[in-house]
């Protein structure tokens, strides 16, 4: 079905069940024992990712991602075949076969799996759209465990000094790996950026529509009054950490696996446009895999 | 036994006998116990010993520091080796420095202990061998476990034996690989606190000087090179990374008066060369030769980090360098 037909509510449940998709075949893929390595999925989590990087303008902003980066890369429009290229270790991969699951970079878009290492890096982005006069915002996302690292503390604080266009967009799944929020993070995470003067609003839904909506004015703020905000997103991953091991307890799993945000979305669909979906996904897929398998395995360093 | 059990147990017998000695790190409790399970059922059997921190590398090695003053003795766990960057001015302009700075007979036992290498696609930020920055900074040792020394006793040494900092390295390969048997290879053992092991029976044709996982490729290229070229080759297991004893590996090179270094770090400006600056004295039938990384990033697509790290043909090729030239 032609894109311009779909109403916002196909297109929110399109990108996110893309996501979806994606990262359980990386998953399968991983199980076949096609890829090596790790990889950190978000499912889940997609409608952070489709509401609010998705939002973004790919000729002007920028996004700093972490370990947790394959919704925000899809979200962010970078291309299926060669984020599988690059898990796959195929030499169609974004990044040649050189940096894998963590370690992507399209256009405006970076990831890199030491945590709190983008985040200073994204306020000298920021700086730098600031110093040569563009409107192009910058997004470096988090998650509640790298609350834990210093850098965040030393960019607030240069970020509210020098009034750097960032936002800071904060996941907070209640887990950093193994490690519940409690056993982690001391005090309020919406209130950590507040005694610097930065403008902080949290948000617990998986609905991706209110998701859209609220971040929306999140990246109003920072576009128009070139200031940084804090954005806080309460949500959950459904799959492990990574790969293997999952020490969560599985009723808490399920309960939220209750307020999956395609089963949220999905409610407001006809079963024909969920069948469209499904399709346009799978053929997606299906052609991006078959470019890998065509591109062949990543020799060249 | 393998080596994650070696390693595991001993901090079990340690903990049991010394309440002291504290584990600090990420993801350390039960049931998960840890990234690599090296403190698996730790906080079960000592749970006032075990503390899970938040994802604050420099500032758990700085709060073992301040426990060591304390007269505790920590262990703390950087979950990659890659993040020691991060833990970097806490070991080097901190804890490492005090004994001397001070001019005070200061015990500083703190054990950083952290996985490090790759050959497991983990890319470019998970994968490397990054102790070289650490060597050679005064008041810090390294040491490296391997399989043919009791990888448990060598951590036993570190947290009970040594009182300044220790970087307790540990390959990543080496937790599901099975520690050496004692008998099983032609081993002699020096005196030092921390052990060096000379393997290899015969009269050996060359040395082989290396630390950590890469003795399993170097177990095969001697293997190799024995079978096809009937040359015997004698391995220098080092321990002690930094600083370096070298009365062992003088004694085999004056022996054998050819001898190749292997690291998985990058060669360049890397540990083998300090090893070859030391045995420089000594006359060579050729010259040394050095096996490690290339001066690349470690890629995560297999094919690519295979071009990257050392292989066992590497090796053979560099023993092979040795005698071609300049026939045994
Ligand atoms: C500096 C650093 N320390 C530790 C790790 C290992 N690690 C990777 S992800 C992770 C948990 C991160 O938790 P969080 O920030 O909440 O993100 P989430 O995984 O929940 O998306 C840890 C400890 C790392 N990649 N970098
Ligand atoms: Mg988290």
């Amino acid at each position: 079905m032609p894109v311009a037909t779909e109403n916002l509510s196909q297109i929110l449940y399109r990108d996110m069940l893309l996501i979806r998709r994606t990262e359980e075949k990386i998953l399968e893929l991983f199980s076949a024992g096609k890829v090596g390595g790790t990889t950190h999925t978000c499912i889940g989590q997609e409608a952070n990712a489709v509401a609010l990087v998705g939002q973004l303008d790919r000729q002007r902003d920028f996004v700093v991602s972490n370990h947790r980066c394959h919704g925000h890369y899809l979200a962010y429009g970078g291309p299926l075949d060669g984020l599988l290229g690059e898990i796959l270790g195929t030499a169609n991969g974004v990044c040649g076969g050189r940096g894998g699951s963590q370690h992507i970079k399209y256009d405006r878009f970076q990831s890199n799996g030491v945590l709190g290492g983008g985040i200073p890096i994204a306020c000298g982005m920021a700086m730098g759209e600031k110093l040569k006069g563009g409107d192009g915002i910058t997004v470096v996302s988090i998650g509640d465990g790298a609350l834990g690292e210093g850098t965040l503390y030393e960019s607030l604080n240069m970020a509210a000094l020098w009034d750097l266009p960032i936002l800071f967009l904060v996941e907070n799944n209640r887990y950093a790996q193994s490690t519940p929020l409690h056993l982690g993070v001391a005090g309020s995470i919406v209130d950590r950026a507040r005694p610097f003067g930065i403008r902080a609003d949290e948000i617990d839904t998986t609905d991706v529509e209110e998701l859209l909506v609220w971040s929306s004015r999140a990246i109003e703020a920072v576009r128009l009054e070139r200031k940084p905000h804090w954005a806080v997103m309460h949500t959950y991953r459904f799959s492990a950490h990574s790969k293997g091991d999952d020490t969560r307890d599985e009723d808490e799993v399920r309960a939220y696996q209750e307020k999956d945000p395609l089963r949220i979305q999905s409610a407001r669909l006809n079963a024909e446009q969920l069948d469209e979906a499904e399709a346009w996904v799978r053929d997606v897929l299906g052609r991006a895999l078959a470019a890998c398998d065509a591109a062949g395995e990543a020799m060249k360093l | 036994m393998r080596v994650l059990e070696q390693l595991n147990q001993s901090l079990h017998a340690v903990m049991a006998e010394r309440s002291d000695v504290l584990f600090i790190g990420e993801d350390v409790l039960d049931p998960y116990g840890g990234a690599f399970k090296v403190s698996k059922g730790l906080s079960t059997a000592f749970p006032d010993q075990v503390i899970t921190t938040p994802i604050s590398e420099a500032s758990i090695v700085g709060l073992g520091t301040g426990l060591a003053l304390q007269g505790y003795r920590p262990v703390v766990e950087i979950m990659f080796g890659d993040f020691i960057t991060l833990i970097a001015d806490q070991l080097v302009n901190q804890a490492a420095k005090m004994t001397w700075m001070y001019n005070r007979d200061l015990a500083v036992p703190i054990v950083v202990r952290t996985p490090m290498g790759g050959r497991r696609g983990y890319g470019p930020t998970h994968s490397q061998t990054l102790e070289k920055h650490f060597l050679g900074v005064p008041g810090l040792t390294v040491l490296a476990a391997s399989q043919a020394l009791d990888a448990g006793a060598l951590l036993r040494i570190a947290i009970e034996e040594i009182d300044t900092p220790v970087l307790f390295v540990e390959n990543k390969l080496l937790y599901a690989r099975q520690a050496i048997e004692p008998g099983e290879l032609d081993m002699r053992k020096s005196d030092a606190q921390v052990p060096t092991l000379t393997i290899g029976g015969g009269r050996p044709d060359f040395s082989i000087i290396t630390y950590g996982d890469n003795l399993s490729l170097v177990l095969e290229a001697v293997a190799y090179l024995h079978e096809e070229e009937e040359l015997n080759g004698e391995i220098l297991m080092v321990h002690q990374v930094s600083p370096i004893d070298f009365e062992p590996l003088r004694v085999s090179v004056m022996t054998t008066r050819r001898v190749v270094v292997v690291e998985e770090g990058i060669e360049a400006h890397g540990w083998g060369a300090e090893v070859i600056a030391g045995l420089s004295d000594i006359s060579l039938e050729a010259p040394p030769e050095r096996v490690g990384a290339r001066s690349l990033p470690i890629p995560a697509a297999r094919g690519l980090e295979e071009q990257v790290l050392p292989q066992k043909q590497d090796v053979i090729d560099a023993v092979i360098r040795t005698v071609d030239r300049y026939h045994v």
